[in-house]
């Protein structure tokens, strides 16, 4: 019953979403107000009915409903409880009902919080998000429903699938849809604008929150990705380049780009026209990603389904949607004017450079994804294009982009003075230099780019770092002056600063996978084996019963000369219900780096397959994300007090402006 | 339990043995042909897998293949020829960085091409605003001329 009332509510989840999509945007252009009116209680209806239809989804998971298919395909009654909850978007039809659910959020915040934005944008706004959600939702109700009932029910489900029973997919899938769908906002944002044919400062600084909680739930969903990706492989391989992984990084890329277009935008009204494009083109690639990953057109190991009807529905949302919205830009842009001017060295032009890079290698990212399927379909030729072409267009891209990083955030707005931000920087510069010329003769012969990366990571961070500095230091300030300018910076700067921080610390993390070392060896019970500075040796080896798994658990202790610094347990985990097998690596976090181990079979003299890493500083890749994406929260955090224009901010109490996000 | 947990056992003996990327009996005793052969590995693709290189994947083909890849290194065979041997047995598809041919000519240029393109719009940009916004047509010359005239009478 519970199955059936969430696919009733799913249904009038449709017919609410119609109601948001048409009738303010008939209001909006008759200037009805009452009409326009209609938006904002559609959305939250919306929102109310998709969040009862997931509910019933986790129900159905929580309780083991064998008879429904959803839950009889990817679920098992011993599966622990997270694994049942996760599950639920562990497959096509769940995750498609995330997407949707997460979506009409959005629309729900705006509904609630955009009271300060002009009716008529607030109105357009929520009926091109209730558009959205139509075509999503008729998609899933038509193609992919998640409540249809099986007869006979099962026994017992056929669970999860084993890759997918960690705690990983409890967190990546959901944050990463914050950011993908996030962007939906910024796109709606960017239509409204466009039917309206009237764009300012002022759009901007409604849209940017929006932007940048998108942006940081991107970037810590794809880091998180990455992370789960590291420690379930086996080997500790965190980016593939994988088409999946591009299909969340294109996005990332131009929602970086976005980010910081509209920071132009806001302060000096200029590149109004290339940030609707960028917001346009941002959410394109999010629907694109949908495409690939559900459509299964792309064979890889996140295709957990693969239908062609689903395919083309897909394809012609994406056609509708990008068609639509570029038809409307060729059409509207024009009519958008210009605003304020700007020398080439400046902040302004600093931002632009940074756009030009992200921009390219967004599309370097694209080409290098769809080639071997365009070249496919054309010649019927196959080809590869991997980490290898990735890494040197690509990767060559966004080191370039690295090095201006420092420059532009030193630079003055509309006109900037070359030469003091190279006095500024010459520390930062020396440092990194100093560095990386040390690292290769101390490495003598090993990767190139090691080295290089290092260096060029210091730089930023102590860049980032001196930009700080500079604008609290000045000679003969008393450390009392210091932190009354600390504390009067806005935070954006300091959200800024620490986002380019997190940028060249995740580089610093990249640069030393060069220097990391490797060790692969059958190793007999208490044979130490030498990787980096550590020893490893394997104590014992047993089986371990889990509730729905048996592990084969290699007990290891490690050692700096004879003192013991950590113990691991490798394992090798077996699935009864799929009679599948997964490794589960041991990792020690000591200080930034890890030693990662990963155990295979075992012979019949008792020795076992091991494979140890010693990978320095490897933290610092996703600890890096997580700055980058602090940064962006602390800037959010700035803006939150502006948001929802002075009028509302003076008549309500700062509690309630501050929830103005 | 205890006659669960007995089968369970068993049933890890039967399941198949963990395959691996690259296993201790594959490894050459010497480490500087052993490293030629992981940088070769690196460079090839798994062809039954997705987007893994055959060096990462535990697939009985990329064990094959790295065999393989080490018998010829040993028998002292350059890396040009252990790769084109490959190409002409599996063809370009097992090159994780595609050739330089005419078919891959866009995939080559377009990024650059892309970074050209870009620099040159915003160039033009940038000149045809200066132009705007910097000359004033003679009519509106004389209009501001008029303008401070009233304004400011001479």
């Amino acid at each position: 019953m519970i199955v059936e009332i969430g696919h009733y509510a799913l249904t009038l989840a449709l017919a609410l979403a119609l109601i948001q999509a048409i009738v303010p945007l008939w209001g909006a252009s008759t200037r009805d107000a009452s009409l326009s009116g209609v938006a904002a209680p559609a959305a939250l209806g919306q929102f109310a009915m998709v969040a009862l239809s997931f509910g019933a989804l986790v129900y159905a998971h929580l309780a083991s409903d064998f008879s429904v298919v959803n839950v009889a395909e990817n679920s098992h009654s011993a599966m622990p409880t997270i694994y049942k909850i996760s599950g639920v978007w562990g497959n096509h039809e769940g995750s498609m009902l995330l997407w949707v659910l997460i979506l009409a959020a959005f629309g729900a915040l705006v509904a609630l919080f955009g009271r300060g934005l002009p009716p008529t944008l607030r109105a357009n706004v929520l009926a091109v998000q209730g558009l959205i959600s139509i075509a999503f939702l008729l998609f899933i109700l038509a193609t992919s429903n998640p409540f249809e009932r099986l007869d006979p029910a099962p026994f017992e489900g056929r669970d999860l699938n084993p890759v997918l029973q960690d705690f990983g997919l409890a967190i990546h899938p959901p944050m990463l849809y914050m950011g993908y769908v996030g962007f939906s906002i910024v796109f709606s944002f960017a239509a409204a604008a466009l039917i309206e044919g009237r764009i300012d400062a002022a759009w901007a600084r409604f849209v940017r929150p929006f932007a940048l909680v998108a942006w940081c739930f991107l970037t810590l969903g794809i880091a998180m990705g990455s992370y789960w990706a590291y420690y379930t492989l086996g080997w500790g391989g965190f980016w593939f380049w994988d088409p999946v992984e591009n299909a969340s990084l294109m996005p990332w890329l131009a929602g970086t780009a976005f980010v910081h277009s509209v920071a132009v935008m806001e302060k000096r009204d200029a590149l109004k026209v290339w940030t609707i494009f960028l917001a346009i083109l941002a959410f394109s690639f999010s629907l694109l990603g949908t495409f690939l990953v559900r459509s299964g057109v792309l064979t890889s190991v996140h295709a957990f389904a693969s239908d062609p009807r689903r395919g083309i529905f897909i394809l012609a949302i994406l056609a509708l949607f990008i068609g639509g919205s570029f038809a409307l830009f060729s059409l509207r842009a024009p009519m958008l004017r210009q605003g304020g001017i700007f020398a080439p060295i400046s902040r302004e032009g600093a931002l632009v450079l940074n756009n030009l890079f992200l921009t390219t290698t967004c599309a370097g990212v694209f080409l290098g994804t769809l080639y071997p399927l365009a070249l496919e379909e054309i010649t019927g030729e196959k080809i590869t294009v991997g980490a290898p072409f990735f890494n040197l267009t690509c990767g060559a891209l966004l080191l370039i982009l690295c090095f201006v990083i420092p420059i532009g955030q030193s630079l003055a707005w509309k006109r900037g003075d070359l030469l003091g931000v190279a006095q500024r920087l010459t520390l930062a510069g020396a440092i990194g230099l100093a560095s990386a010329v040390a690292l290769a003769a101390l490495e003598n012969g090993g990767p190139v780019l090691a080295p290089i990366g290092a260096g060029l990571a210091l730089y930023v961070i102590i860049g980032s770092l001196s930009e700080i500095a500079a604008r609290l230091w000045r000679p003969g300030t008393s450390p009392g002056a210091m932190l009354s300018r600390a504390r009067g910076l806005p935070l954006s700067a300091w959200g800024s600063a620490l986002a380019h921080i997190g940028v060249g610390v995740t580089l610093l993390g990249l640069a030393a996978t060069g220097f990391g070392s490797e060790v692969i060896a059958s190793t007999r019970i208490g044979e130490p084996r030498h990787v980096g500075p550590y020893d490893v040796t394997i104590d014992s080896v047993q089986p371990r019963v889990g509730p729905n798994y048996l592990d084969l658990v290699a007990h290891a202790t490690i050692r700096s000369g004879d003192t013991i610094v950590a113990t691991i347990e490798p394992a090798k985990r077996t699935f009864a219900s799929r009679s599948t097998t997964t490794s589960q690596a041991g990792i020690a976090t000591l200080w930034f780096g890890q030693i990662y181990a990963a155990i295979g079979d075992q012979s019949a003299n008792g020795a076992i397959a091991v494979r140890l890493y010693w990978k320095p500083l490897v933290t610092l890749i996703w600890l890096g994300a997580c700055l980058m994406a602090f940064g962006g929260a602390l800037s959010l955090a700035d803006r939150r007090l502006r948001f929802g224009v002075p009028v509302r901010g003076r008549a309500r109490a700062p509690a309630g402006a501050a929830t103005a996000g | 339990m205890k006659y669960l947990r007995l089968g369970l056992v068993l049933m890890s003996l039967l399941a198949a043995p963990l395959a691996w990327a690259v296993q201790p009996d594959e490894v050459l005793a010497d480490p500087a042909l052993e490293a030629r052969a992981r940088e070769l590995s690196a460079e090839l693709r798994c062809m039954v897998c997705q987007n893994q290189s055959i060096d990462d994947s535990d697939a009985t083909l990329a064990h094959d293949i790295r065999v393989l890849i080490r018998q010829r290194i040993v028998k002292g065979d350059d890396n040009t020829a252990i790769r084109d041997f490959l190409v002409s047995r599996y063809g370009d598809f097992i090159l994780l960085k595609p050739p330089f041919k005419p078919e891959t000519l866009l995939l080559w240029v377009g990024t650059p091409l892309a970074l050209a393109l870009g620099a040159l719009a915003i160039a033009r940009a940038r000149s045809r605003r200066h132009v705007a916004s910097a000359s004033l047509t003679a009519e509106e010359e004389a209009k501001i001329a008029a303008l401070a005239d009233n304004e400011f009478p001479r």
